[in-house]
């Protein structure tokens, strides 16, 4: 044999070799357990945190409002969709409150007059209704009815 | 305000019609724009190599070791904008270890290493070897100790070993041509195969990309033959410069038909994307496309070098438009790269708009960087060709036959 | 001396030979892919999916609003999981799409009543699909579907290489700016996986988006599917999309 291939032959396995050491090394313990990526980031993917404590909670502590709103036409709405994430909230009450919608313009991301709003939805032109009032004044936001 | 978003917000000012919000940010960017423009150089210009080496095509034998040469230096520098462009580089050894065998991108990794180690870097040593060992005698200092080092403690120059030299080199250069396509052609691959995006998504993608990088490589071995004549004060081999102006022809030629035909084809079959695309290609990429690669990066070198083939006007006009036909070509095809990558992605994958492209002038996958990976690779060849001079070679093949 | 003609085609012959080769080899990978749902119809195990019911969408952009809040996304207006797009059909043929902030801050109609035919809101999020394009291109295996059909980014394997954000055929990708790997929605799955819906159904007020597990043959997906003639956008794409829109629109994309 040449020594061309000798020699070559002799350099490209250690090359190998130490390829293949050192990938043993490298590649996650939990990688292929499930697929052609790292099992753990299933767990990981679970663990993140959770912001929205879902209206079932709100209901723990608030019983009065949430029966108000149980007769009204805002039932079905989830307390969060207004008041934003709850999760904080819960941990610690005091120290965080979540938002008090405020202004016709939140309403209005519901209620404004929209061709393309399904006509089931009360819709009203924000800029004619009653304009420059607040909502409140005239509708309970838990119980929409006029006052 | 982060760089990054700054840019977008201004992106957002220049977007026409609707964009899914995400599409603002356009992600491959002028890296990836040039490493398939990088990649195409090595694969063509070591096509050009083993025309001499494998087809006997003697006239381009003053080329060989310049296109060699020169695809080492361009394969030397092409991971650098795909390791620039990720945004977690220090990651990217995960694509030897675990490599996704579904991903196309997954075979970079071994496809390069085995093109560098196995193609290039053999062929070159197969060729070099005997001067390696020459010139280690002659030096004196650091550098017989680098060129021993280069023999690969292989220093039997007999007239046997010599004979091997050219079989396996030659070898080498056999299993290196489809190599260089496979190199080359997993790229056109990535973007032929996603079906997401018309303008990418074409049976045709791979095999234009391949003929688009033998044009560009042989126009860059072309123009590099005569700047390096040029710079050694020597006259660049007249029948070399023809025979290489010919082959660049035909490769144009099958280059232009393979686009032409995706066009017709598209302008054809006028499917769902069919009107997005044609305001692409007659407005954002109008200048890109129909001017600088098609009119001027194709159409001028074709009808000039056609000529020449019937026409022969005197020496010193054919090297003119050989000058002139070299650096169009070369620009031309970058055009063409831009405007596969960013064309691609100006328009909105809903077919209602277009986004559009900022690029800065520094940061990561700024203009700078970009300009200085298209000059690193020159300074390398130029290191190259101190090191391994092709003209202070005493060829190991013409000394078996004397 | 050699025939030149004859090496002529000789060199044709190998570089269409080589440049064929090339392109036939790759493909085969695709054949090794499409085999492989490992929850469907799994006895005992989940497969999750979504309904959108477009008849009910009012555009209010809580759902938009909610998912950023709950999965800690950027607020700027470039980086969205879910989103909403309004989409107006006016009586000349023209469509006029929008999503304003994706629709976070709510949606204002830019048409004249007299010149709409058509208009209504779609809300818009990662499919979910279980033959998924952008799975298919992660070079290194970064995202991935689980065992009960969701799509998920590892984002410790992640490098970036945006070649899934390309892939997917419904822009629902994108960079994070800070963590610098891509992100996605992930149907909540730390939501899903402890018995609660994801955030953006948890808030929907009218009840336009449904959860559920299309294993669970009495459940609320199935039922949803059952009662509607259902779409899943770009089906000649063949992802596998696993979000089932009612009353779909022929313009919608």
């Amino acid at each position: 044999m040449p020594p061309q291939i000798k020699r070559l032959a002799l350099l490209f396995t250690i090359f190998i070799g130490c390829f293949i050491l050192v990938r043993h090394f490298l590649v996650p313990k939990s990688f292929g357990k499930y697929g052609h990526y790292r099992a753990d980031s299933v767990e990981e993917n679970k663990s993140a945190a959770v912001n929205y404590a879902g209206a079932d909670v709100c209901t723990g502590c608030h019983e009065d409002i949430a029966k108000t709103k149980a007769d009204g036409k805002h039932a079905r709405i989830a307390c969060e969709t207004c008041h934003g994430p709850g999760g904080k909230h819960i941990e610690d009450p005091s120290s965080f409150k979540p938002n008090r919608p405020k202004g016709r313009q939140f309403c209005g991301m519901c209620h404004a007059k929209n061709a393309a709003r399904p006509k089931a939805i009360p819709q009203v032109d924000l800029e004619k209704h009653n304009e420059g009032m607040e909502c409140y004044l005239c509708h309970k936001a838990h119980s929409p009815k006029i006052r | 305000m982060d760089p990054l978003i700054q840019n977008l917000y201004g992106v957002l000012t220049q977007v026409q019609g609707f964009i899914y919000p995400n599409e603002a940010e356009l992600h491959w960017s002028l890296l990836i724009v040039l490493y398939p423009y990088i990649t195409g150089l090595v694969a063509g210009a070591f096509i050009l190599a083993s025309l001499e080496r494998v087809f006997k095509v003697k006239a381009v034998k003053p080329t060989y070791h310049l296109a060699l040469l020169t695809a080492l230096a361009f394969l030397i520098c092409a991971p650098i904008p795909l390791n620039a462009h990720l945004t977690q580089p220090i990651r990217a050894y995960e694509i030897m270890i675990t490599p996704h065998l579904t991903s196309a991108m997954a075979v970079f990794g071994f496809v390069y290493m085995w093109y560098l180690m196995v193609v290039l870097l053999l062929e070159i040593w197969f060729d070099y070897r005997r001067d390696f060992v020459v010139w280690s005698n002659e030096k004196t200092g650091i550098m017989k100790w680098i060129y021993k080092i280069l023999t690969l403690g292989v220093t039997d120059i007999s007239e046997n070993a010599l004979k091997w030299d050219d079989k396996l080199g030659r070898f080498i250069t056999i299993i290196g041509i489809p190599s260089a396509f496979f190199l080359h052609g997993y790229v056109g691959f990535i973007f032929g195969s996603i079906k997401a995006n018309p303008w990418w998504s074409t049976v045709l993608m791979p095999v234009i990309f391949i003929f688009s990088a033998m044009v560009s490589g042989i126009a860059l071995v072309m123009l590099l033959y005569m700047l390096i004549s040029l710079l050694r004060r020597v006259s660049a081999n007249m029948e070399c410069l023809d025979t290489i102006g010919r082959y660049l022809l035909y490769a144009l030629i099958l280059d232009f038909s393979l686009e032409a035909l995706d066009q017709i084809h598209r302008f054809y079959e006028a499917e769902e994307s069919f009107e997005i695309i044609s305001l692409l290609m007659s407005g954002k990429l109008y200048i890109t496309l129909i001017v600088v690669q098609i009119l001027l990066g194709t159409v001028v070198p074709l009808v000039t070098l056609g000529l020449l083939q019937v026409y022969k006007p005197s020496e010193q006009k054919r090297r003119l438009i050989y000058w002139m036909d070299s650096a169009l070509v070369l620009i031309g095809i970058f055009a063409m790269r831009w405007n596969v990558v960013i064309g691609g992605q100006l328009f909105s994958k809903s077919f209602y708009g277009f986004t559009a492209y900022k690029i800065e002038l520094i940061g990561r996958e700024g203009f700078l960087v970009a300009s200085g990976l298209v000059v690193l690779p020159f300074i390398i060849l130029g290191f190259l060709l101190w090191l391994m001079p092709p003209w202070r070679k005493e060829d190991g093949r013409e000394y078996l036959k004397a | 001396m050699k025939n030149p003609r004859r090496n002529f085609l000789k060199t044709i012959a190998t570089i269409t030979g080589g440049a064929i080769a090339a392109s036939v080899a790759e493909p085969f990978n695709a054949l090794l892919y499409a085999s492989s749902f490992p929850g469907k119809n799994v006895k005992g195990g989940s497969w999750y999916g979504m309904g959108i019911d477009i008849d009910k969408c009012i555009g209010c952009g809580r759902c938009a609003d909610a998912c950023k809040k709950e999965n800690n996304v950027p607020r700027e207006p470039f980086f969205f999981r879910s989103w909403v797009e309004q989409y107006t059909i006016k009586n000349d043929g023209e469509v006029k799409v929008e999503s304003p902030n994706g629709g976070i801050d709510g949606f204002k109609q830019s048409v004249p009543d007299e010149e709409v035919f058509k208009s209504f809101f779609v809300p818009k999020m990662c499919n979910h699909c279980y033959k998924s394009p952008c799975v298919q291109v992660c070079p290194v295996g970064a995202t991935f579907e689980t065992r009960d059909g969701v799509v998920l980014v590892d984002d410790k394997y992640c490098i970036g290489c945006r070649y899934c954000v390309q892939a997917c055929p419904y822009g629902c990708r994108y960079i994070h700016p800070q963590r610098k790997v891509v992100d996605k929605c992930t149907l909540c799955y730390h939501r899903i996986t402890k018995g609660m819906t994801p955030a953006c159904v948890e808030v929907c007020p009218n009840g336009a988006r449904i959860f559920g597990d299309l294993n669970d043959k009495n459940g609320a997906l199935i039922k949803f599917l059952k009662e509607h003639t259902c779409l899943v956008l770009r089906p000649h794409l063949n992802t596998g999309a696993k979000v089932y829109y009612n009353s779909l629109s022929t313009e919608v994309r």
